[in-house]
């Protein structure tokens, strides 16, 4: 759907649309706190109803009427198909049944490694973020692990302060070598400047699309390494009315996020 | 079995599994009433330095009115499993905290903890070694099923495990590397529960956490309920029951025992006393003041329940009108 005047949206709304539309029908996805719970819930209301939410604590299936506050929260399980616990999810996720996994951190590197534990030295850091909580287990054990990120060089690093969570390590063949399950690891980071993937072989990131009145230069400006960028870059669709509409009057209907 | 790598943490609690099975055959399996204050409970069974873990967390079905009164009694130098948000907030802004074996410390939508930098960044807290939720669950699962280890396939190739006591070996079986996370087995374990009976026998609605694992693996054992309830309730509905008595020390009747948390089917968040902790937490005056208000000037739960006010507890429960 085209719209001929653009509606204005911000770039949280812009994040949460991107990320959505990354949420496939009849899959299964596990879901961290924050975007990707609004994500989650406008795919379902969107274009996948059977889309299969994961939360750590338990909840399997739930149908996100009400946006979770916490991973833990009656909203996690509302009209779900199961209420477990930690226990089963993540054993569920050891055993190859969960496809998406969708992270943040602080600090992401070139391959998709990501940041959540230290700013600084590990032993006398500069800022001591939450930790890893299910964030190591859901880059391990996933498929595919989709990173939401806010763009900036401070955020895109070549070197993180810490490897928190598993991406491809330091390159192609590297989990496997360390024993984590073969065929998992990275596929998408979604930014407010960018949608990137990584090259299959050197497994660098690379660029995929731009967001909505972003350049290339923009994304490279504000990346800390070398990105991949290949021949033909995509640019994103931007966050469409009906999108915006069902994200304000719906998901977030009391501004509990945005 | 080969070592592959050895995380450079400390193994903070060295489990030892034959000895939790003597402590295990020595608990009483007789049913007595083990109702009391959370007074009582801090004071009989926690003390200096122990070993603790709460379930669930922070603002969901957490034992709060019982990490208060830890608070209020002052225990201090206490070593930790790090999966928490308010009630592992509490532990920080009062200093109790000496060594964190560590996954989480947050407050979710609301950010990093600022109780936590501070604790970290002044190196308060002298020790934290890294792990991720699962594998902090599966060494309460180790200690659950009565082995010293589980193997995971968590943590692998990470700063987590570089920071983590685990080990990685080469699988005797197929050569592959594995994780082990060795089991990790509890002074004393806390965690609030919808009902139980007046022996211990606890039951949870909703999703159950770690509830399972962290009860069977912690040596004492204090359970808060929302409800007591008769013991023929309980047998009705045997199949809702997660801890059984015999691995239950104290039983403490916590109406609103997770507030400001939620306790799911019965009451909601109090989002507005979670976003005044928020801000409170961010400067140590403001801290100390919230603690002073809330937890040092009242004397139990009971008068901290009355200082939030019976209506706006009413208007928490689901069905209220709001």
């Amino acid at each position: 759907m085209k719209d001929d005047h653009q509606p204005e949206y911000k770039p949280a709304e812009l994040l949460v649309c991107t990320a959505s539309r990354l949420m496939d029908d009849n899959s299964t996805a596990f879901i961290g706190t924050g975007i990707p719970m609004l994500a989650a819930s406008l795919a379902q209301r969107m274009h996948a109803p059977n889309l299969v939410t994961v939360f750590e604590f338990g909840g399997t299936g739930a149908i996100l009427e009400e946006l979770p506050l916490a991973v833990g929260g009656q909203s996690t399980f509302n009209r779900a198909i199961a209420a477990t616990g930690i226990c089963d999810v993540m054993e569920t996720a050891q055993r190859g049944f969960i496809e998406y996994g969708f992270l943040g951190g602080a600090q992401i590197d070139p391959y998709g490694n990501l940041n959540s534990t230290v700013i600084g030295d590990f032993n006398q850091p500069k800022v001591r973020l939450p930790g890893s909580g299910g964030g190591n287990d859901v880059g391990s054990h996933c498929w595919q692990t989709i990173a939401i990120m806010r763009h900036d060089k401070r955020r895109f690093v070549e070197q993180l302060d810490f490897v928190t969570t598993p991406g491809y390590l330091n390159g192609p063949g590297a989990r496997e070598a360390a024993g984590l399950p073969p065929g998992t690891g990275p596929y998408r980071v979604v930014s407010n400047l960018a949608v990137l993937g990584y090259h299959p072989q050197t497994k660098r990131m690379m660029l995929i699309a731009t967001q909505p009145g972003i350049s290339i230069n923009q994304v490279v400006e504000n990346t800390g390494f070398e990105l991949v960028i290949p021949e033909r870059v995509e640019s994103n669709p931007p966050p469409s009315a009906e999108e915006l509409q069902i994200l304000r009057e719906e998901v977030d209907r009391d501004h509990l996020y945005i | 079995m080969e070592i592959i790598q050895t995380g450079k943490g400390k193994l903070i609690q060295p489990p030892d599994i034959n000895a939790f099975r003597e402590w295990n055959r020595r608990k009483s399996k007789v049913l007595t009433d083990k109702r009391m204050s959370e007074a009582e409970a801090v004071t009989r069974f926690i003390k200096d330095g122990d070993y603790i873990g709460t379930e669930l967390y922070g603002s969901v079905r957490a034992p709060m009115s019982l990490v208060s009164e830890i608070v209020r009694q002052g225990i201090k130098d206490l070593r930790v499993a790090g999966q928490g948000v308010l009630e592992l907030d509490l532990l920080l802004a009062a200093s109790l905290i000496k060594e964190l074996d560590f996954t989480y410390i947050g407050l979710e939508l609301y950010g990093v903890s600022n109780c936590l930098r501070r604790e970290v960044e002044s190196g308060r807290i002298k020790t934290i070694v890294e792990w991720s939720n699962a594998a902090l669950t599966w060494r309460f699962k180790a200690t659950s099923i009565g082995v010293p280890f589980i193997p995971t396939r968590s943590m692998l190739g990470t700063d987590t495990f570089n920071y983590s006591a685990a080990l990685v070996v080469e699988d005797p079986f197929t050569g592959d590397p594995v994780c082990l996370v060795p089991a990790l087995i509890l002074d004393v374990g806390l965690i609030h529960v919808h009902r139980a009976d007046q022996y211990g026998n606890a039951q949870i609605d909703g999703i159950s956490g770690f509830s399972a694992e962290l009860a069977r693996s912690s040596k004492r054992l204090l359970i808060s309920a929302e409800e007591i309830v008769d013991s023929e309730v309980i047998r009705q509905a045997p199949d809702r029951t997660i801890i059984p008595y015999y691995l239950v020390d104290a039983v403490v009747e916590a109406p609103f025992g997770s507030h400001p948390g939620e306790m799911c089917y019965q009451y909601r968040r109090d989002e507005p006393r979670i976003r005044e902790w928020v801000e409170a937490a961010k400067d140590p005056q403001t801290t100390r003041a919230y603690l002073d208000q809330y937890i040092y000037g009242v004397k139990n739960h009971q008068e901290y329940l009355s200082l939030v006010g019976a209506e706006r507890l009413e208007n928490l429960k689901f069905g209220a009108a709001t």
